[in-house]
């Protein structure tokens, strides 16, 4: 999105209601990073200096306050983001079988991303889904009494989702 | 209102919504639908029942008819059978409800008998998305009462004499931190809501805000009046989407009935709110730090004084109250402080909700008068350790907290007695741990929490918490040393003393505690190398039992690394030098031949 003559933020707009909203109130950094990661799906470093510009702090404040937060990514994320909980009911109940099955199953670790860009995974703090323990969210979806045959049928039902709706577009 | 004969209740907790109860209401709407009773039977969406263990629950009113784990395929036979004909299905019931002669309501079985819903006092008996459900049920009467009869000195004494101590886990009296605000003069003050729940294994804020969101904004509206606030600020976390939806839906709709804004209730008291969504930082539950997150900045905690009660949000005096404490205030306004007083010990007041979680039955939210015991909630309320296992430890206090032992079971639930164990009251999960569970295990466990939470900013915390979780580390890798639970106690007792914020003070908590009471299982892992619960996968060798084994050899086929030799019918054998010690061959050995230890 970056190029030499200085019009490197093109494609933001969509950042100019989010600015507008937020303009009198103080206080609204993360609010702002929040929308903005949830619309490009992820902070790159011309987004957060964009942002920076527009509401008046310094870029260091900016990537200060996005890389203290664990929800703030600052790398492109998979079509599918699988936050697997890390609270201490899963943890007694098996998470980290959960979590090889993951691996096994799509040859990623912590914080990686497939290579067809499908699955990203990170570990997230408590869910608060304890009494279905180990849990694992998908894009906003509650997966829970894990064991790691079920995870691997649930990972392995996106996929099969997926190469579906390609064939269809294709 | 519409009058209705039968209410048909549909949990929509995270718990039973991720168990596919949306669904489960749409088939009870259509069926209803299709027997053309809408205009005699209701169904109602509503917050947490508390025995997520069942999920999904559906409970039907007026019988107070208890429907577990109810699947959609079933809802028809529910709706011809006992919405049309009377007759209740008891193949569906929970089975516990359901005697010889006769079935027992919801308030009879054991998991709710012992029970006394305050905080959740609405939870799963109201439409949370619906404003004139929670009016019905005495809502706003509160706030109503308080600006016209009561002086903010006369709210906040009502406050201070029922007793009532801060439910995030610290158990500051509620009141006094009131008090000190209103002495504050400024012209700006806030009110704040802690619904940043970070304690793993502590769900029960999740829930209020889900079931009773208005429970919390007529509260804070309350406290707004008492220290002179016409701000405040719901900080919850972002995992939490449910929460923030309907957060949001009753917060328009206590605007649009003139509950929340300019001239409450026709009074000149003005009083609005604002949700902000943590960003995921388990610090940011540390007052200081929640403060710096509202303001848009990293959340690190500040030293102390001045306390935020002096100069808090943007520097203004302002008050921090957990979710659960708020979910507490409406009902002592109207049944009296001296009622709230009249429950719990002689220093805890009230109840305490809980998580339960982890190796225990029935796994959910309870709500009980402080004073009961551990073994009360953990057996006659939450059924005891599934399959026959033993009960080693129940935790409270997440990271802050430590380890109860089988010996003090019996000792009765409050602030005080609790940290006298080495635990702390905490926000209120309580994870049960079985046989099964490493005590060394659990303390790494946590102490890897705290290191990845860890903000950085004081060095007892940063380093100090490192050092102890390398140690752990090493500990359960096998490679422990003699000297190392001596290290551990003298790190603990110096990060204690000199962390700057609650966070690190008591990172030590799950440490000393399970060294308190587990001290042999660290020296078995230290001294000989074995972990007696059998999690540790370094210090595990796989063995066969030469009497099970059948000589099939799938084992040898399963294993990636080769390390399993034998004929077809005789007893197979696995090189421990080899052995990864992935446990494939257990998991596929059909007759269960295969053991580590």
């Amino acid at each position: 999105m970056n190029c030499c003559n200085g019009c490197h933020n093109q494609g933001y707009e969509k950042l100019n209601p989010v600015f507008e909203k937020y303009r009198n109130k103080p206080g609204s950094l993360i609010s702002v990073l929040q929308e903005a990661q949830e619309l490009y799906g992820y902070l790159s470093m011309e987004l957060m200096d964009y942002i920076a510009e527009n509401i008046g702090v310094k870029p260091a404040k900016v990537h200060g306050v996005a890389t203290f937060y664990t929800q703030f990514r600052l790398k492109p994320v998979g079509k599918y983001l699988i936050l697997l909980c890390q609270g201490t009911a899963c943890h007694v109940n098996g998470a980290d079988a959960v979590k090889e099955a993951i691996t096994e199953e799509l040859s990623i670790e912590e914080g990686e991303t497939t290579s067809d860009n499908l699955f990203t995974l990170n570990n997230v703090a408590c869910l608060g889904c304890c009494s279905l323990s180990p849990v694992m969210m998908i894009n906003g979806e509650t997966f829970g009494k894990l064991t790691p045959a079920k995870t691997k049928e649930i990972l392995r039902e996106f996929k099969a989702r997926e190469s579906k709706s390609a064939e269809v577009t294709a | 209102m519409e009058m209705y004969r039968s209410h048909v209740m549909i949990c929509r907790g995270t718990g039973c919504t991720s168990a596919n109860s949306e669904q489960i209401a749409k088939n009870f709407e259509e069926e209803i639908k299709k027997h053309g009773l809408e205009k005699e039977v209701v169904v109602e969406r509503t917050g947490c029942f508390g025995l997520c263990a069942l999920g999904p629950i559906v409970i039907i009113y007026p019988e107070a008819s208890f429907y577990s784990l109810v699947k959609p395929e079933d809802v028809e036979e529910i709706v011809k059978e006992h919405l049309v004909k009377g007759r209740v299905v008891k193949r569906l019931l929970y089975a516990e409800s359901v005697e010889e002669d006769r079935i027992k309501s919801i308030n009879e079985v054991d998991f709710y008998k012992k029970q006394v819903r305050v905080a959740l006092r609405n939870c799963g008996i109201i439409n949370p998305e619906n404003i004139d459900e929670y009016i019905a049920f005495d809502g706003y009467k509160a706030l109503a009462k308080v600006l016209t009869e009561m002086t903010p000195v006369q709210v906040i004494d009502t406050v201070k004499k029922s007793g009532l101590r801060g439910r995030g886990g610290a158990g500051f009296p509620t009141g006094m931190k009131w008090e000190f605000a209103s002495k504050s003069h400024n012209e700006q003050k806030y009110v704040l809501c802690n619904a940043d729940e970070g304690d793993p294994g502590a769900f029960m804020d999740r829930s209020v805000l889900e079931g009773d969101p208005h429970s919390v904004i007529e509260a804070m509206t309350i406290a707004g009046y008492a220290i002179g606030a016409n701000q405040g600020y719901i900080y919850v976390r972002a995992e939490y989407p449910i929460a923030v939806k309907r957060l949001a839906i009753a917060i328009s709709q206590a605007r649009e009935y003139g509950l929340l804004g300019k001239g409450i209730m026709g009074t000149n008291f003005n009083f609005d709110l604002e949700v902000r969504l943590g960003a995921g930082a388990f610090v940011c539950g540390e007052e200081t730090a929640l403060i710096a997150s509202i303001e848009g900045q990293r959340g690190m905690p500040r030293p102390r004084p001045p306390f935020p009660a002096v100069k808090g949000l943007f520097g203004k005096p302002t008050i921090l109250n957990n979710v659960e404490t708020y979910a507490n205030i409406c009902p002592i306004f109207l049944n009296g402080p001296e009622w709230f007083a009249s429950m719990g010990t002689e220093k805890s007041k009230g109840t305490k909700v809980f998580a339960l979680g982890g190796k225990i039955n029935n796994t959910g939210l309870v709500e009980i008068p402080m004073g009961t015991t551990m073994r009360e909630v953990i057996y006659e309320i939450g059924g005891g350790c599934p399959n026959g296992k033993k009960y080693k430890a129940a935790q409270t206090g997440g990271p802050s907290g430590g380890c109860i032992p089988a010996s003090h079971l019996d000792v009765a639930i409050d602030y005080e007695n609790l940290i006298a164990l080495g635990s702390m009251m905490g926000s209120g999960g309580l994870i049960v741990m079985d046989e099964d569970n490493c005590m060394v295990d659990i303390a790494r466990y946590f102490l890897d929490f705290t290191v990845d939470e860890s903000c950085g900013k004081c060095t007892p915390c940063r380093e100090g918490t490192k050092r102890m979780l390398e140690i752990l580390e090493r500990i359960t890798e096998g490679k422990g040393e003699e000297s190392d639970i001596e290290k551990l106690e003298t790190l603990a007792k110096n990060i204690k003393n000199s962390a700057l914020c609650g966070l690190g003070q008591t990172a030590p908590n799950p440490i000393l505690s399970t060294l308190k009471y587990f001290r042999d299982e660290y020296e078995a892992h230290i001294r000989d190398k074995k972990c007696p619960a059998g999690v540790c996968q370094a210090l595990l060798s796989y063995t066969v039992i030469d009497e099970k084994c059948k000589g099939c050899g799938i084992c040898a086929k399963q294993c990636p690394v080769s390390c399993i030799s034998g004929q077809p019918k005789t007893v197979y054998k696995i090189n421990s030098d080899k052995c990864i010690k992935c446990g494939v061959c257990m998991t596929k050995c059909p007759f269960k031949a295969i053991e580590k230890k």
